[in-house]
Parts: C-alpha cells; sequence; structure tokens
C-alpha cells in the first residue's frame, strides 16, 4: 500500500450521527477504509449498519438530520464533505458516481432513456450531437445491452429491471468516475441477472480503472466480486481484508456467525435447521463502552469485552485486521446443524394441482383484442401440476414472471383458476373465492407473504390483528381470546406483550412473526410461504425458516415455500418444483434435483448460485416467422437442440419416479458438462 | 394522527382558533350582549364602534357583535354537517367503487365525472331555488357538490391500499368485503382525507356566504358572516367596519382550517 500517492478514497475516523425527536444515533462510528484505483472493495453488513449513510458520504451527502461529528472522506486528497457546491458538483460525475439499489426511483420515468442518458454527457463532457450519440452507443454496448440502439428511444417503463440497472451503470460511466458507489445494485433483480451484473461490475472496474465500492448484503455476490472486503457491524468495521481471506478464515465472531447463517448447496447434505444470530442491532447514542458486538457474541468474556474502552483494529494476518478483543483465542465451533429427522412418515395428500392453467385476459381495448386474432397472451400458470402432501416442505422455485405468486393466489382463493383443479383435501376449490368456500377449507390454507412492511395492518396493533384472524373461528369472548393471543405468539416464540405493539415498533423478523402467528390462528394444515425471508436479513432467516420447520414438526402442516433462493430451498425442502414463465421445468425431490440430470434452467440457476456449471453458450435470437408454440424456456436457453427448440413444446419425462423433467433433450445429454 | 397536533405549532394553532370559536358558538346566548335580531329604531343605524355597542351596529340598528357570535352558531350548525355529510357518501361511494372495480367502479365514476362537470355554484342554484334555502337543502346541495371530488380521493387511497398484503390476508381469510373496507382500508386511507376535510370546512364557511348574496342562504335574519359581509360592502368606504369585522372572522376560520390541514398533513 503506497502511503505517498494518495489513494482513491480514503476515509479516515468518519463519525456520523443522526439527530431525531429522542435524541441521537450514531450512524457511522470511527470509518476508516482505503480504495485503490483498479480496486473493488466490498462493504458488507446487516441492515441498520450505517453502510448506506456511509455510501452517500462518500458522495458527500448528508441526509436531512445527519451531521459529521469527526473524520473526513478523501477523495483523491480533498475532503468532499468540506466541498462548496460549486466544488461538490464538479466532484459528482468525474469524481464519483453513484448507482442506486433500485433503477426504477433513480431514472425519469417521462423521459427517454437516451434523452438522461445525454444529459449525463451534456453535463460532464460535452461535444457535438453525433460524437455523443456514438459514445452512447458503445457505453451501452459495453455494458451488455443487447440493441442499443432500440434502448435510447425507450421509456423506463419499457425495459426490464435488469436493463435499467445496466442503463444505470452506463450513465455513472460516462463521466468517467475515479470512484463508483454501488449501493446494493442488485436487490430486487433475479438471480441469474444479479450474477451478470456483478460480474459486469468486476469487468468494468478493472477496465476503467476505477476503485468501486460495493455495498450488499449478500455475502456471496461479494465474495465472487470483490478483491478486498470490509464487515460493518453497528457503525463500525469489524474485519476488514482480501476477500478470500476473511471468507475462507473469519476472525471476527459476527463475521463467523455471519458466514455460518449462509446456506450452502453442498451435495449429499441433509435438510438441516439454519444458524441465526440472536439479537438485534444495536441503536447507539454514545460509543459504548467494550466491545458493540459482546451481547449477542457467542465467545464473550466480561473481563475483556465488556466496559474495557474502545476495541481497535488489530492486524491478525498481512492483508487482514479485525477489532476483537480476543483475536487469536477464539475456537470456532462445529456449526451445530441439528439435522432435521429424515425419517418422517409423509401422510396424506394434502394439495394437488392438475393441469392448472391460468390466463389473464390481454389489456388493451377492444382494438387490441381483435388485432391479435386470438393469439393469447403467455399464460400465467401452464398446465402445472404437482402435490403436497401433510409433514411434506414442497419449494416452488422461480425468478419473477415465473407464475409461483400466482399458483399460490390460486391456492387460497385470491384467483381463480382458468382450467385445471386444485385439490384441497380432495375437494376441488379451484374456481372458488375464499367467500364461497367453506370455514373448514378456508381453515385449510394459509398464507404468509413476503414483504414483512406490507403484511400487517398499521393501524391495528399486533393484538387487534390477530384477534382478527381468530374470530373467522366463530365468537370468542374477550377473556378466552386473550389467552388465544397469548398462546399465539408463544408458539411464535414472541412474548405475551407483543400484542400491545404496533406493527412500526416491531423489527422485520418480529413482523414476519407476528404474520406466521396470523396464517397458525387458523389451525392450516398447508402454509403458503411466498418468499417469506426474501426481504429479511441473513442472521433473521433462520429463525423465521427454523419456526416454519418447527410449525411443520408440531402440527403436521404441509408447507408450500416459495423462494429464489437455491440455497435456502436446498437448506430445508424435501420436494422441489421449477417453475419458468408458468410452467413447470423439473419437478423431483430435493437430491434428485440438485444433482445431475438438470433441465437446463435448473443448470442455470444452480451456476448463477454456485453450485454447477453452465454451458458457456451464446444466445443466438430466434429465427423469424416462426408462429407461436415450443418450449418457454428457448430464449434464454444454452442447451438448445435446434428449430424443434422453438416449434414444439416439450415432452415431459420421467427420469426416474418421482423426477420430471420437461426437454427436448434426452435425460443422458443433461448430465453434467464436460 | 391526534396525538401529533399538540407537536406541531402550525396544527396547534388552528385547532386553538377553531375550539375557541367552537366555544363562543356554544355560549353564545350568554355571552352576546344583546339579541342579534333585535331591530333598534331608535337611530342607532350604522354606528361605528363604541363603548354601547362594541363593533358597532348595522343599517337595521342590530349589533354587530352579537351578529358575529351567533354567526359562530350558524357556522357550527351549517358546516359540519354538510362537509360531514358529504364526507360520508363520498367514502362510502369512493370506497365501494375501488374495491369493487368493474362495472361498479365504471358506473360510479362516470357519474362522478358528471356531476364534476358541472360548476359547483350551478348546482346550488339550481337545487335550493328548485328546493327552497333551508339547512337540510344546503347539506344536501354541498353534499352533491362535494361528494365526486371527496369519491375520487378515496378511490385512488383504496384502489392503493387494496394491494397490500393485510388487505390480500384478509381477503384469503373470507372477511365480509365491508368488514375489509372498514376495518382493515380505511383507517389506512385517513391520510389525505383528513387533510381535505379541513380544507373543504374552510371553503364551505366561504361557501355560506357566496349562497348568502345569492338569496339562497339561510333566511334573511339569521345572522351569517358571509351574508354580512355582502349586505355590507357597499358601506365600506363610509362604514367599514360593517363589511370587515365578519370578513376577519370568516378568514380566521379559514386560515384555522388550513393550518389544521397543513399540521395534520405530514
Amino acid at each position: 500500500m503506497s502511503t505517498n500517492a494518495a489513494a482513491a478514497v480514503q476515509i479516515e475516523g468518519l463519525t456520523i450521527a443522526y439527530q431525531a425527536a429522542g435524541g441521537s444515533t450514531l450512524a457511522v462510528r470511527g470509518l476508516s477504509l482505503r480504495v485503490e484505483r483498479g480496486e473493488t472493495f466490498g462493504l458488507v453488513g446487516e441492515s441498520g449498519c450505517g453502510k448506506s449513510t456511509a455510501a452517500l458520504a462518500l458522495l458527500g451527502y448528508l441526509a436531512p438530520g445527519a451531521h459529521r461529528i469527526a473524520g473526513a472522506v478523501r477523495l483523491q486528497g480533498e475532503d468532499i464533505l468540506q466541498a462548496s457546491p460549486e466544488r461538490l458538483r464538479a466532484l459528482r460525475g468525474p469524481g464519483v458516481a453513484m448507482v442506486h439499489q433500485d433503477p426504477v426511483g433513480a431514472l425519469n420515468p417521462v423521459l427517454t432513456l437516451g434523452e438522461q442518458l445525454l444529459e449525463t454527457l451534456r453535463c460532464h463532457r460535452p461535444q457535438g450531437y453525433a460524437g455523443m450519440r456514438a459514445e452512447l452507443l458503445q457505453m451501452l454496448g459495453r455494458v451488455a445491452l443487447p440493441e442499443p440502439a432500440s434502448f435510447l428511444a425507450r421509456y423506463p417503463h419499457q425495459a426490464s429491471g435488469g436493463q435499467l440497472q445496466r442503463i444505470a451503470i452506463a450513465m455513472a460511466l460516462l463521466a468517467r468516475p475515479r470512484v463508483l458507489v454501488l449501493d446494493e445494485p442488485t436487490t430486487g433483480l433475479d438471480v441469474t441477472v444479479e450474477a451478470e451484473v456483478a460480474q459486469l461490475v468486476a469487468d468494468l472496474a478493472r477496465d476503467f480503472d476505477m476503485a468501486v465500492i460495493y455495498i450488499s448484503h449478500n455475502l456471496g455476490l461479494i465474495r465472487r466480486v470483490c478483491g478486498r472486503i470490509g464487515v460493518m457491524y453497528a457503525g463500525e468495521l469489524v474485519e476488514q481484508g482480501l476477500a478470500a481471506t476473511v471468507f475462507g478464515a473469519p476472525a471476527h465472531p459476527y463475521t463467523m456467525a455471519l458466514l455460518a447463517c449462509l446456506p450452502h448447496i453442498a451435495p449429499g447434505q441433509p435438510p438441516a435447521r439454519l444458524a441465526t444470530i440472536a439479537g438485534r442491532v444495536p441503536k447507539l447514542d454514545k460509543e459504548p463502552d467494550g466491545c458493540s458486538y459482546a451481547p449477542r457474541c457467542a465467545f464473550v468474556r466480561d473481563q475483556v469485552c465488556v466496559h474495557s474502552g474502545a476495541i481497535v483494529m488489530a492486524p491478525v494476518a498481512a492483508e487482514h485486521a479485525a477489532r476483537c478483543a480476543r483475536l487469536g483465542m477464539l475456537h470456532q465451533a462445529a456449526p451445530d446443524h441439528s439435522a432435521v429427522a429424515v425419517d418422517r412418515t409423509v401422510g396424506a395428500l394434502r394439495l394437488s394441482l392438475q393441469s392448472v392453467w391460468k390466463r389473464y385476459a390481454t389489456a388493451g381495448g377492444l382494438l387490441a383484442r381483435l388485432g391479435r386474432q386470438g393469439a393469447l397472451a403467455t399464460p400465467a400458470a401452464a398446465e402445472v401440476s404437482f402435490d403436497v402432501r401433510a409433514g411434506e416442505i414442497v419449494a416452488l422455485v422461480g425468478e419473477s414472471g415465473s407464475g409461483k405468486s400466482t399458483l399460490a393466489r390460486l391456492v387460497a382463493g385470491l384467483e381463480q383458476v382458468t382450467s385445471g383443479q386444485v385439490l384441497v383435501d380432495a375437494v376441488d376449490v379451484g374456481g372458488l373465492r375464499p367467500r364461497q368456500r367453506s370455514d373448514q377449507q378456508l381453515a385449510a390454507v394459509q398464507l404468509v407473504f413476503q414483504n414483512p412492511d406490507r403484511t400487517l395492518n398499521p393501524s391495528h396493533r399486533v393484538g387487534r390483528i390477530l384477534a382478527r384472524a381468530l374470530r373467522r373461528g366463530g365468537r370468542i369472548d374477550e377473556r378466552s381470546m386473550r389467552d388465544r393471543v397469548s398462546a399465539l405468539l408463544s408458539q411464535v416464540q414472541l412474548p405475551p406483550e407483543t400484542a400491545t405493539q404496533w406493527p412500526h415498533a416491531l423489527s422485520g423478523g418480529q413482523r414476519q412473526r407476528v404474520a406466521i402467528a396470523r396464517a397458525l390462528a387458523g389451525k392450516p394444515q398447508l402454509v403458503l410461504a411466498d418468499e417469506p425471508v426474501s426481504a429479511l436479513d441473513v442472521s433473521v432467516q433462520g429463525a423465521i425458516i427454523n419456526l416454519l420447520l418447527d410449525v411443520r414438526d408440531n402440527t403436521g402442516a404441509a408447507i408450500l415455500f416459495i423462494s429464489h433462493d437455491l440455497a435456502l430451498v436446498h437448506a430445508i425442502a424435501d420436494r422441489v418444483v421449477v417453475l419458468r414463465r408458468g410452467k413447470v421445468m423439473e419437478a423431483g425431490s430435493r437430491a434428485a434435483v440438485f444433482a445431475p440430470p438438470y433441465h437446463p434452467y435448473t443448470r442455470t440457476l444452480l451456476a448463477a448460485a454456485g453450485a454447477a456449471k453452465d454451458v458457456s453458450h451464446v444466445l443466438e435470437p430466434a429465427p423469424p416467422g416462426l408462429p407461436p408454440g415450443g418450449c418457454l424456456h428457448v430464449d434464454q436457453c444454452r442447451q438448445r437442440i435446434g428449430p424443434i427448440c422453438w416449434q414444439q413444446a416439450p415432452p415431459e419425462r420421467e427420469v426416474v419416479p418421482g423426477h420430471r423433467i420437461t426437454c427436448h433433450r434426452a435425460t443422458a445429454e443433461l448430465m453434467d458438462v464436460p | 394522527m391526534l396525538r401529533g397536533v399538540g407537536e406541531r405549532p402550525l396544527a396547534a394553532t388552528g385547532a386553538t382558533i377553531l375550539l375557541l370559536w367552537a366555544c363562543i358558538a356554544l355560549a353564545a346566548p350568554w355571552i352576546a350582549p344583546y339579541d342579534p335580531l333585535a331591530l333598534d329604531f331608535s337611530g342607532a343605524i350604522n354606528h361605528a364602534p363604541s363603548a354601547k355597542h362594541w363593533l358597532g351596529t348595522d343599517s337595521l340598528g342590530r349589533d354587530l357583535l352579537s351578529r358575529i357570535i351567533f354567526g359562530a352558531r350558524t357556522l357550527f350548525a351549517v358546516v359540519p354537517l354538510a362537509v360531514g355529510s358529504a364526507f360520508v357518501v363520498g367514502i362510502a361511494l369512493g370506497a365501494i367503487a375501488a374495491y369493487s372495480g368493474g362495472l361498479i367502479d365504471q358506473v360510479v365514476s362516470r357519474a362522478s365525472d358528471v356531476m364534476l362537470a358541472f360548476p359547483a355554484l350551478i348546482i346550488y342554484v339550481i337545487l335550493l331555488t328548485s328546493l327552497g334555502p333551508s339547512l337540510i337543502n344546503i347539506v344536501i346541495a354541498v353534499t352533491l357538490a362535494y361528494a365526486p371530488g371527496v369519491g375520487r380521493l378515496a378511490r385512488g387511497q383504496v384502489l392503493a391500499i387494496k394491494e397490500l398484503d393485510y388487505v390480500k390476508a384478509a381477503q384469503a381469510r373470507g372477511d365480509h368485503p365491508l368488514s375489509i373496507i372498514v376495518f382493515e382500508i380505511l383507517p389506512n386511507a385517513r391520510g389525505p382525507l383528513v387533510v381535505d376535510l379541513s380544507l373543504r370546512a374552510g371553503y364551505t364557511v366561504i361557501l355560506t356566504g357566496t349562497l348568502g348574496f345569492l338569496g339562497l342562504g339561510l333566511p334573511p335574519p339569521t345572522p351569517d358572516w358571509g351574508a354580512m359581509v355582502v349586505e355590507n360592502t357597499q358601506l365600506l368606504s363610509s362604514h367599514w367596519h360593517m363589511a370587515v369585522v365578519p370578513c376577519l372572522a370568516i378568514v380566521s376560520v379559514v386560515v384555522a382550517c388550513n393550518f389544521l390541514a397543513d399540521g395534520l398533513r405530514d
């Protein structure tokens, strides 16, 4: 590390506090890091650790209510937090550029993409129109956008999330920044797109000789993309070093615990409970006396860790430092994954979908309908069939647009099937709305939703939310209602006092527990969990998953678990159904799906998760003049055979009893690639 | 939301002013020095403020201060009833239209559009000339004029909230649609509706004056600030207090409503 040349980014002892009605909170405490040009530095941490505040400070931006207490943010030696407004305008763009989390929010919906990109160029490197347009097209090609010229005239709503994020990156790069900050750029994108965008960023950092700071909570992605990483907790860096070293031999207990919480896809590993980190990230109003992680640490020793004054970063090895008072004295215990009992008797058939189709009426007016001439829009669900038995966990895997949420809604009755049967305890409820179903049928199936912020009514206290759910079971008087609510809360491991709290006072994990309690109010036999942990931190996910497993063990309920996270699915599912654009591509037991032979789409998903090797293949566009039909995965499939894949719907083959793959290729061809 | 009123000085100011006028209205028979309807032909006409009549008298010898105080009564009789009725009808229509969707939504929305196409004044004129001016007819007219706008607002709110997960959870439980609208959705739609309520209350205060000018307001002897402003405008150059004082009273109420709306908005 050269100390004479000013580093591209140097943060020195940055401390930022937020002033709010209740007092002040330290968001960032004594943050110090250094990034050189051409390097990719990953800043990792969970919600509440201060990484977003630090990211914004890199642009010289402090949110309203925030003020810097100490430290400096130096870009090439210049402190951006001291810069005058004119200097800031000059720095933002060529000095430092940012890519935000939500590309839809970062782009103006009423301007075409071309106009917005041109705006950047006009601001920082104006030239003649022809020259700017040429540069735009070159940059869009550089971020791997297909057919760049067509994007210039499009509006943001006409591009997908992944495409918008690439355009946002292109916009940042047009100014030729020396420093690029990316704040969770791939959250909300599909897994396959996520992997591509992350790789793109890594390549661009090298080619453009930028210092890149990549902020994320997705440890797996960071590991693949970044050279050095820093782990943040409660506003300070607790560990810093080369990515390989930090992930391979973590020195700080928090890093160790975080890595232990990550589900991995390890072939042959039986389903197991997930590790969690108990407790919450503290909201500090002043520097803690001792270690900030001590209350949650598995290795804490009161004499050295608590009431011991500030703990400093100490080197562990070359290019590796950690902030722990007991460095070098920690013996990492083997993770205690209590294996889930595998000799459960799988019970009666609870849910059976048989050739379920769901089509939505084409949007657009009468003329549009006439013009289409009977060709229907892509169905949300196409001939989906699978079973769920009592005590089983069936995982529905797919990306956005795969129809998995539609299927959940069909089973719950929020939508009605176009054709096919949804048999709940041998009765077809596919065409019945919830009001038309019997109380028994309603109680049998309950939903748990994805977003903990929207899943509870903010105007009701927790007790009232649960009471409304319980009331469906009949009239209950006041006293026994309170008892029933407390019983529900204890089922999800929440204290009875939670009943008097408002949803906004609870953490994401607690809200999700309340949502599960609400689902349990009806004593369901089938719990539909639609991405129940996607919006939660890694350290909290495990607790919710374990809770679902407890529910399954204690009540014998079946669980239909919808997710896009293959590692999570591998950890707990018994059977897996892979969906693509509404059609089942592969279905079978967990062991069968996660091992070859793979359906090409399954292979792509596993490759994105780092658990399989994908075929490298240049995707040619469709040959023109083809009638609609054929495989629904064909445009992204890397193992296409030829025209048959475009023209004919593939057959569903039973590889072994219980394992089906829908593909034109023979089973032998779907085994491992050389 | 009411908890926040104490913390925001703007909303607190507005609320205080309105509360003050409400108390004056309640206590009117006891604090007004004279009967507001008492004519004084002894010649105490158009007197400027004096010791005997603190705010002066009007062209019929009636004490202005008493008329102002009793005018607050009229205000609090008409405005809350009219605006309240408009909101109940508007929210009901808007919420049901948004929740049901489809044909019901189309019918209600198109009917609202038709009503909104009329200038409000035309609605008042048509209704009140045919039905005759009275308290109940004013309430009906105001309801007809305001409900479509309120309905639009409610509809927009309900449409957005309807898609949220907790509403879907209630639907999946098989709850009755009315129960869902009233208990799950509407409590979360409060924000813009409360603000709109405050603003419309202010407009209604001005409206009573306009109606008085057109002769469509409450029958003449009734003390009404708007009518007082209008009937005394011609005397502005000579006896300005007679028009300005009721005007200031109206302004104070409307501004208080706006302060309240501003404060509650956050």
